[in-house]
């Protein structure tokens, strides 16, 4: 593992945080982009020798996570006149401590697994389960369906953080798995997205229920 | 073959996008699904499936679940036609093309001895069963699929962490890191411990997520009771046991990693949690669609729950996924056709359909009582085999519980169903001008009849591959 691995790792979680205390749905998007962006420059670092391919993956990440993503995001939030503020369920203080609470656990957590000697002391398996905490917990506690989607794209990025310790052992899989459900699934979820601005001109779930008991 | 397999419902599906006309498209689904029943047979009478090193290759447990989607495809895809000839008012090339592309995947799930391969199937039966559940077209089935595709994404997500971890596990541990199956259950000795645990979980909660185990099935209500009848019944029969093969593929590796134990107590806990939720939730239900869809929970929570206490009760387990998707067939589809003649599925609205709609309501009260578990019914005989498990286990909690949940859901569904069947139906139900015809009944016919002949009788090829299927699952190899 490279040593410029645990800085950017530590610049994510820290945007894990931005993510879940930001009250402008934008800072919010721009902050997830951000992130991809990190994750896409890590498949470089985590590399032992460079190879083209992993520079195309790489730029592959980049440009979904930290551009058209994004971008189509933006897109919907300009398309529906909504409200630009994030509306949570719980307040931004509880959202932050419950993230940092979540951190801490997914720290002691990962010490109790034991870690390949190649991958000693780095960051990767605690950054992956906080990740993935923060994911859950924005997906959870939030209103909106794009909000959502963002909780869900915070979750992959745990899910991709993971995949960097088997990127020297089986490449094509984890490379190939991670973009595929992130482009697909999120690529679907943008069509439901606009259906229900559509639908409803908003994109806050809070109209969805007319199913319940 | 296993191209073919494949292939053959893709092109199909590829056919029915291009077909201009309305009228006919529908027909190229039973079309599709014939075809598929067909070549599953040639591959069930001993033609090798075998491709790509090993990736794809059918195993007595993929054989098993591949036979029974066939022919829960077959059936479902007679009924599509006269469906879709009442439904002429919404255009149906999506519709058609995704149920067959959804055939093509679940078959792809079976096949697949790469668990990468298998999470990729997986996540493309997610996506090509969203656009079947907002077919209608309206808000609330918008809901039910944005829903659906939240949380299964997340429950996918989960699944490819877990695959990730089990990944890891071998990695750790210095050996050649592998997710082809097979290698995999030679290796599981030496799989590092903590990994694989963490592994299990996460897949449980993956794809248990998209079988619809609780607590992560909260999609299932909406899903079920805003789809069309045949989508519900694909989605109950069909992706349920698909997902449910995959826990079972993970649960094998655990079996060889002499780490059963572990996993069988997770398993007997997710399982008895599901019929309790179910069963909560289905006292006082009243909309009859919604409670289809509670009653597949406790259904898939018996499945979990069999498997989890192993010996008699897996070979229970495999022949209740075999019954119980068959009765939920019946029950799907005629619900379909009662939700038809009275354009509600309410129990307010409802009443009466014994009268209204003479054999589907026959049906429907018909397939409460098999999935109830009374004789002759074919989930009779397997529920009663899981007991004997249980008991035979020394588990007297478990069982007493399991008959209890049991007993609850009689009662729970009972009320519901019976206020739908009985009674006068009102004026308006009349005037929907729906009655029931021939092409919308014969196929839950056919059902009602394969889940009559399981409980009487189980043919001798089904009962040996059933032996197979439970040996090979036990046996880790």
């Amino acid at each position: 593992m490279h040593q410029l691995l645990d800085p950017i790792l530590v610049a994510v979680l820290l945007l894990n945080f931005v993510a879940l205390g930001a009250s402008q749905l934008r800072t919010v998007i721009h902050a997830v982009a951000l992130q991809g962006v990190l994750l896409g420059t890590t498949i470089v670092v985590a590399h032992n020798t460079v190879t083209v391919w992993v520079i195309i993956m790489a730029g592959a990440t980049i440009a979904l996570k930290g551009v058209v993503i994004p971008r189509m995001l933006f897109h919907a939030i300009r398309e529906v006149v909504i409200r630009r503020e994030v509306e949570p369920i719980i307040g931004f203080i509880a959202s932050l401590l419950l993230g940092g609470v979540g951190t801490a656990l997914a720290v002691l957590f990962a010490k109790t697994l034991p870690i390949a000697h190649e991958h000693m002391g780095s960051l990767v398996v605690p950054a992956a389960l906080s990740t993935v905490l923060t994911g859950f917990l924005i997906l959870t506690t939030r209103v909106k369906a794009i909000s959502q989607v963002v909780g869900y794209l915070v979750l992959e990025n745990g899910v991709f953080i993971f995949g960097l310790l088997l990127v020297e052992a089986m490449p094509f899989l984890v490379e190939i798995g991670v973009l595929l459900d992130l482009f697909v699934a999120i690529f679907v979820m943008g069509i439901i997205v606009y259906q229900i601005s559509q639908e409803f001109s908003t994109v806050s779930t809070r109209k969805l229920s007319a199913l319940k008991e | 073959m296993a191209w073919l397999l494949i292939l053959i419902p893709l092109l199909a599906a590829a056919a029915a996008a291009l077909m201009p006309s309305d009228r006919w498209r529908p027909w190229l689904v039973p079309l599709g699904g014939l075809a598929h029943f067909v070549l599953v047979g040639c591959a069930l009478a001993g033609t090798p499936v075998f491709a790509f090193n090993g990736w794809l290759s059918l195993d007595p447990l993929g054989k098993l679940v591949l036979a029974f989607i066939s022919v829960l495809f077959l059936l479902c895809a007679l009924y599509a036609p006269g469906y879709l000839a009442l439904r002429a008012d919404r255009p149906n090339r999506i519709f058609c093309a995704c149920l067959l592309a959804m055939l093509a995947m679940m078959t792809l799930v079976t096949l697949s001895h790469h668990l990468g391969l298998m999470w990729v199937a997986m996540e493309a039966t997610t996506l090509t069963t969203a656009p079947l559940l907002f077919f209608n077209h309206n808000p609330r089935s918008l809901e039910a699929t944005w829903k659906y595709l939240l949380i299964s994404s997340v429950g996918i997500a989960l699944a490819l962490l877990g695959s990730f971890f089990l990944a890891y596990s071998s990695l750790h541990e210095g050996l050649e890191s592998t997710l082809l199956f097979d290698d995999l259950v030679k290796l599981a000795p030496q799989l590092s411990r903590p990994w694989l645990h963490a592994a299990f979980v996460l897949l449980l909660v993956g794809y248990g997520t998209k079988m619809g185990l609780a607590p992560m099935h909260t999609w299932k209500p909406d899903a079920y009771g805003e789809a069309p009848g045949l989508v519900g019944a694909l989605l109950a029969g069909g992706v349920t046991s698909c997902a449910f093969l995959a826990i079972l593929r993970f649960f094998q590796i655990c079996v060889a990693a002499h780490e059963a134990a572990f996993a069988r107590e997770i398993l007997i806990f997710v399982g008895l949690l599901s019929m309790t939720v179910a069963a909560v939730f289905m006292v006082r239900q009243r909309d009859f669609k919604r409670m289809l869809a509670y009653s597949s929970v406790e259904h898939m929570g018996i499945l979990v729950l069999g498997i989890g206490v192993g010996g008699v009760a897996t070979f229970g387990a495999l022949l209740h996924l075999l019954t119980n998707g068959l009765t939920e067939g019946v029950l799907f589809l005629s619900a379909g056709n009662i939700h038809r003649a009275y354009g509600s599925k309410l129990t307010d609205d409802v009443r009466g359909a014994i009268r209204r709609l003479p054999v589907s309501g026959a049906l429907f009260l018909g397939g409460f009582l098999a999935i109830t578990g009374s004789p002759p019914g074919g989930p009779f005989i397997s529920e009663f085999t899981i007991l004997n498990g249980i008991i035979g286990e020394g588990k007297f909690v478990v069982a007493g519980l399991f008959l209890l949940l049991l007993a609850v859901v009689f009662v729970g569904m009972g009320a519901t169903v019976l206020r739908v069947v009985q009674g006068t139906p009102s004026d308006q139900a009349a005037a929907t001008g729906y009655h029931d015809r021939p092409q919308v009944v014969i196929p839950i016919l056919v059902f009602m009849g394969l889940v009559l002949m399981l409980g009487l009788y189980i043919p001798t090829p089904l009962e040996s591959l059933l032996r197979e299927a439970a040996k090979f699952l036990e046996g880790g190899q």
